[in-house]
């Protein structure tokens, strides 16, 4: 991961693109992600999973498998030598199940042996005997106080309640619905994999990863193994892709495990089947919402209750939750609400962080909400988001002002402003572009165009209360800069931040990024919109103690005050003596090694009302979709989506685009295609056959206009950009499709699902409610 | 019996050489057999089914999945793998285009679609841009949204007529 960055004509600094520094490695397959990784002596690792969402374990017999030529140990339960339990927030998910198994996946053994055809022998050897339980998959019942506990801790993760204002102050015009939103999987292409390798005297070991956050890993592994911290030491490997799903611990304890009693290096890789099982997914969720609003539109009040399907164990569900429930208005003004979450426990496929983390349930139902209320009061659709929209001083209903640059009402005027489809429904210049694409089976009479807004708010950072902060060092030594991090580069690019910022601060052209591990403090999390803010921020605070030490010390060689001299591009000048010395030049023979820790403004926990100061900063996005809807087969085409987004500053232009189009992307997929199906506790479509991802020919053009206010409370202007693409698109295609829908049957129902199957779309005029099949 | 380790070795020839694979599972992919036993690892597996793409190499001139290929099946095909687009330290054009249009992310796609797209500017020098989404369907990436892949690619395609 180390690579010297050149200097190009443009200096490469922020504010430009240049190009990331593993691209060259990338495109010729000269990278190593970490399913590429071997050591010599390695051998592999492989899982046992449970079959059955809820049962008892009535007997493990592992002699089978142990008697296998190849077969190195086979591990359970008894052979954790720490605690067998980890989790981001409550550490209720056992490394190996003991006595009880809870949900269709869950590990409950894992062996190493000499390849991965003897694994997969292994595992079906292992002779497991199982009493099955009932199973708890309604969420609903999960909230019933009669319902037996599926885990000691309780059904009910987390309740929280917000109370503002007067809660029982009615508006002139109210409008309600029921939403619900399917299960998302991140779906990263580099299926998780690791290589660990342990010490020699067996003390200690060594874990090349693919993970959003080392330290995190580090805790919760060493933990597991018994080990102090300190002996458990991990490398960033390769990482093909996150959004959420590497927050939590999947394979890092057993092949560190299996590596230690083995006393081998383990490879452990997931298929694409078992990824589905192995890590966690977005949140299904249901959602009633009732708004209030005075007959001019403005809303009075919200009213508003969740239920997060968590699955299995905890994960994030807790802050997950209070995500939604603390945006449940909306980037709107809004002083009076009544809002109730639930984040329950079940027997389905646990769930965490994923991109959006409970803003993307809570913006679909406020979003169509919002819809529902400009046609009760009569108004258009984007009018009634203008006279509500949310500014910098505002309060949410939590009580907490909103300090950040909160442009919402540019966004909204300036999405509605870039250009619509030059080309009319039925005018493309290509069969392929209607609805069914390469199927050719839709015939043009019966397609007709819609368009649809949302928009959104975000928070940024880490809330209530968690002592949130990253790290980075800048030392100089020889004339080379270097800095370190442990920040998670997973394919957003911060390696090639870190770079622009550190040319920008420090005036030179070169420099080197040292390998990502925890050889240094803590980077947190590659989640929560959080690094371009916070390591971004670490690592100018470094720098710039790198660049005042370099420049005392050129004050103290030429005999003059600090204060005197000043960085200008790339030369220390002197304005009274008038010289100039290039830095490229100062930095030889200086030997500098600054480190810095950034942390952001402390936040509160919310009270059992839910008001409190609990979030850090807030991002806003609007989008406007364009959508052709075969009527009478039910199929979708997005036609182009529209994007104004609050992004702060464009510290590197084409990679905030690729963040805005990928995160459409991952929205245009749970509008329209994106759903675990889960039938009676069992995963249904563990495959890339049939989970459907949107390909290139489902994704449209984008149209993006970035609005750039610096905000002030940012170290470096910007704001992060990762996760407001991928809230407001969903909602904004549906409410193209309905628009479409509309305007063949205006009597119909109103979508109130996703993603959104053609069944429900054809359901939607044909008087049944969309979402009555069996799913 | 499936799994067995097969005694016999078999030779294949990938990027113009001869190579010899040995203690490969009977059955066993060409994707398999690239990464594991010839460490060919540019080539990556993200479905196994053909779904996703990320595998694809050229067969005999033919774009395919590597997943969905026995390797034993193909000892008197020419295999070309992203290892053999470019001399080393050196980027074809669409590697080159790649980089400079910021089409790369997390780059576990890349490899696969720099295959495809190295086949479809070949095969179809004046696609346009419906054609290059149909041609490049077979091709996930979850990263990008797509976006600067189709900016890549046309800027190769525009190439002829500056």
């Amino acid at each position: 991961m180390s690579d010297v960055i050149a200097a190009t004509r443009e200096r490469a600094v922020l504010g430009t693109s240049p190009t990331r520094p593993d691209a060259p490695a990338k495109v010729s397959g000269q990278f190593d992600f970490a399913s590429d990784l071997t050591a010599d002596g390695a051998v592999w690792g492989a899982t046992l999973r449970s079959p059955h969402p809820h049962a008892r374990i009535r007997s493990l017999d592992i002699s089978p498998a142990l008697a296998i030529d190849g077969v190195r140990t086979v591990l359970t339960a008894d052979d954790v030598p720490g605690t067998n339990s980890f989790g981001l927030i409550s550490s209720d998910q056992p490394v190996f199940a003991v006595d009880i198994v809870r949900f269709v996946g869950e590990p409950v053994a894992a062996v190493a042996a000499d390849d991965p055809e003897t694994c997969r022998r292994a595992l079906e050897a292992i002779i497991v005997d199982y009493e099955i339980l009932p199973a708890l998959i309604d969420p609903e019942a999960a909230l019933d106080p009669a319902t037996p506990a599926i885990h000691p801790l309780g059904n009910v993760v987390r309740h929280q309640r917000i109370i503002c204002g007067d809660p029982d102050i009615n508006g002139e015009v109210t409008v309600e619905g029921d939403y619900e939103i399917g299960m998302q999987d991140q779906a990263f292409l580099g299926l998780e994999a690791a290589l660990a390798i342990p010490d020699a005297d067996g003390t200690g070991i060594e874990l090349q990863i693919a993970t959003q956050w080392l330290h995190e890993d580090r805790q919760q592994i060493a933990r597991c193994l018994g080990l102090p911290e300190e002996s458990v030491r991990l490398t960033l490997a390769g990482v093909g892709g996150a959004f959420g799903g590497r927050e939590d611990i999947s394979l890092q304890v057993h092949a560190c495990l299996l590596a230690l009693r083995v006393g081998r290096p383990i490879r452990m890789h997931y298929s694409r089947s078992e990824s589905f099982l192995g890590h966690v997914h977005r949140h299904p969720a249901r959602i009633w919402m009732r708004h209030h609003a005075d007959r001019n539109g403005h809303l009075v009040k919200v009213e508003a209750r969740y239920v997060f399907d968590g699955g299995a164990y905890a994960s994030t569900s807790s802050a997950v939750l209070i995500n939604a429930v603390t945006h449940t208005q909306g980037p709107y003004r809004c002083e009076n609400a009544v809002v109730d979450g639930y984040a329950v426990r079940t027997n389905h496929l646990p769930c965490g962080a994923m991109r959006g983390f409970g803003v993307v349930q809570a913006c679909f139902a406020h979003e169509s909400q919002m819809d529902r209320l400009a046609s009760a009061c009569g108004l258009d659709v984007l009018e009634i988001r203008r006279r509500n929209a949310m500014e910098s001083g505002d309060r949410l209903i939590t009580g907490q002002t909103v300090t950040s640059v909160a442009p919402v009402r540019r966004c909204i005027d300036e999405t509605e402003a870039l250009p619509l489809p030059d080309k009319a429904v039925g005018h493309g210049d290509h069969p392929y572009s209607l609805p069914g694409g390469a199927g050719l089976t839709t015939d043009t009479t019966d397609v007709v165009r819609g368009i649809g807004y949302a928009v959104s708010i975000k928070n940024l950072m880490y809330s209530e209360g968690f002592d949130d902060y990253s790290t980075a060092r800048c030392t100089i030594e020889n004339g080379v800069v270097s800095i370190k991090f442990a920040t998670a580069e997973v394919g957003q690019g911060f390696v090639t931040l870190a770079g622009q910022i550190a040319r920008s601060v420090l005036g030179v052209d070169e420099v080197l990024l040292e390998p990502i591990d925890t050889g240094v403090g803590s980077a947190g999390s590659t989640s929560a919109s959080r690094q371009t803010w916070m390591s971004g921020g670490a690592v100018k605070e470094a720098c710039e103690l790198a660049r005042d030490s370099v420049i005392a010390s050129v004050a103290l060689a030429r005999g003059v005050e600090p204060g005197q001299l000043e960085l200008l591009g790339t030369e220390i000048v002197d304005p009274i003596d008038g010289w100039r010395i290039a830095m490229t030049d100062a930095i030889q023979g200086v030997s500098v090694n600054e480190e810095a820790v950034y942390r952001h403004r402390p936040t509160v926990a919310l009270n059992e009302l839910g008001q409190g100061a609990c979030h850090t900063a807030f991002a806003f996005a609007a989008h406007r979709a364009v959508v052709d809807v075969d009527v009478e087969l039910g199929l979708v085409k997005v036609v182009q989506i529209a994007t104004a987004q609050d992004v702060g500053r464009a510290l590197n232009p084409i990679s905030v685009i690729g963040q805005i189009e990928g995160g459409i992307a991952q929205g245009l997929g749970l509008a329209v295609m994106e759903e675990i199906v889960q039938v009676d506790g069992v995963i249904r479509n563990a495959s890339f056959t049939d989970y459907l991802l949107p390909t290139i020919a489902d994704m449209p053009p984008v149209e993006i206009a970035l609005i750039e206010e610096p905000d002030p409370e940012a170290p470096l202007g910007a704001k992060g950009v990762g996760e407001p693409p991928t809230i407001s698109s969903t909602p904004a295609i549906v409410a193209a499709i309905r628009d479409a829908i509309a305007q063949r049957h205006p009597e119909a129902t109103p979508l109130s699902r996703v993603p959104v199957r053609p069944s429900d779309v054809v359901d939607a005029f044909r008087g049944l409610r969309p979402t009555d099949h069996d799913r | 019996m499936t799994g067995s380790k097969d005694d016999r070795e078999f030779e294949l020839t990938v990027n113009g050489k001869r190579l010899t694979v040995s203690g490969a599972p009977v059955g066993a992919s060409l994707l398999s057999v690239l990464r594991d036993n010839l460490g060919l690892t540019g080539t990556k597996g993200a479905c196994e089914e053909g779904e996703c793409g990320s595998c694809s190499v050229m067969l005999d001139g033919n774009l395919v999945c590597a997943c969905l290929v026995m390797a034993s099946t193909v000892t008197e095909a020419s295999i070309a793998t992203i290892e053999g687009l470019a001399a080393s330290g050196t980027l074809s054009r669409v590697q080159e285009a790649f980089v400079d249009h910021g089409a790369v992310q997390c780059g576990f796609c890349t490899p696969g679609l720099i295959m495809a797209v190295s086949d479809l500017i070949d095969r179809q020098p004046n696609a346009d841009r419906e054609t290059i989404r149909e041609e490049l369907a077979g091709n996930l990436c979850r990263c990008t949204g797509y976006g600067r892949i189709i900016a890549a690619v046309e800027s190769l395609l525009n190439e002829g007529d500056l």
